[in-house]
């Protein structure tokens, strides 16, 4: 067996087992996903299809959110994007790794990047320097994540058919984004941005367009590099 | 524009942010008025998702659990998220108050 099979095989194995632990995060919000775009004006196999061509959970489920409340189409793509945009940091961090890689692996790998992919690979990285294992450590890691998101938006479409609306389960989509918010407040500039963000769009919430949202999400960010400047 | 060409155009916008610093080979790192800003973006994002869904009912502010049980019950799962991390716990808690406070209500 060659040195290089085997760095594949171990970094494809290590890669899986670190995100293992976090499945038990991805699978219920994967679910309400499923539910939610089942039941919207994406219907089941758009909104399915959305996981597969967008693979960006909490894009997904915004964008779902605002098409339902007749945003306007140029806001629903906007809105998107700016929730994505953070991936531009985790590209940057990666890119001294990947131009190692083989040139498709490089043009593949960044379509199933997410938050948890890059935390685990980028940690790993500080470790190690085969580049096989390296490509093979993220590709194991963003694999299973991107096929556990598709097996449970998949269990989402069919278990939502059946969901009556008295359940009221359109309140799990503040409740996931919740789970995600908590964490991502790490100190006062963070806290500012959210406070100034949330306010802002309750403010706004009235806005032509589905506008609400985006308003307050740049009053947010505006309000964190503020924060950042006065408060050090 | 179709709901088709949104969910493409978002698909392939995605996928260039993602690509942007690998494919661009020869620089290693962002610049620093560019990476304070991003920081930001995922708290003030997400709260401006939570905020209107859980303080707005029928268009007005509202923080009476009698009227509006989701922001009770977002505080509740607020205090959970932060002691747990726990996604299913989180989700599972809050929807429970809700539906309890809608039986009750």
């Amino acid at each position: 067996m060659s040195d290089n099979h085997n760095q594949r095989r171990s970094g494809t194995l290590d890669g899986a087992g670190a995100v293992a632990p976090m499945l038990i995060g991805v699978i219920p919000f994967g679910l309400v996903f499923g539910i939610v775009a089942a039941g919207s004006a994406l219907g089941p196999l758009l909104g399915g299809a959305t996981s597969v061509i967008i693979f960006a959970g909490a894009a997904q489920l915004a964008m779902v959110d605002l098409i339902d409340s007749g945003a306007a189409a140029v806001v629903v793509i906007a809105t998107a994007l700016i929730i994505n945009a953070r991936h531009v940091m985790y590209s940057a961090a990666l890119a001294p790794h990947f131009r190692d890689f083989p040139t498709p692996a490089r043009f593949a790998l960044p379509y199933v990047m997410t938050d948890q992919a890059f935390a685990v690979s980028i940690i790993r990285y500080s470790d190690v320097d085969d580049p096989v294992y390296k490509r093979w450590y993220f590709t194991g890691a963003a694999v299973t994540l991107w096929i556990v998101w598709q097996l449970s938006t998949i269990a989402g479409i069919v278990v939502g058919a059946q969901v009556p609306d008295s359940w009221s389960l359109d309140f799990a989509i503040p409740l996931v984004f919740l789970v995600l918010l908590v964490p991502a407040v790490k100190s006062r500039p963070e806290l500012v941005a959210a406070i100034i963000g949330g306010g802002i769009a309750v403010a706004a919430a009235g806005a032509p367009y589905g506008l609400g949202l985006m308003i307050g999400a740049v009053c947010g960010i505006i309000a964190g590099v503020v924060a950042h400047r006065t408060m050090r | 524009m179709t709901n088709v060409a949104i969910v493409f155009i978002v698909g392939i916008g995605t996928y260039l942010i993602r690509l942007s610093f690998v494919a661009a080979v020869g620089r290693k790192t962002m610049p620093e008025w560019a990476l304070v800003p991003l920081r930001f973006v995922a708290p003030a994002v997400l709260a401006a998702l939570v905020a209107p869904a859980v303080l707005l009912h029928n268009g007005g502010f509202d923080l009476a659990p009698s009227t509006n049980p989701r922001a009770l019950a977002a505080l509740i799962a607020i205090l959970i998220a932060w002691k747990t991390k726990n996604t299913a716990l989180v989700i599972v808690a809050g929807m429970s108050v809700v539906w309890f406070l809608q039986a009750v209500a």
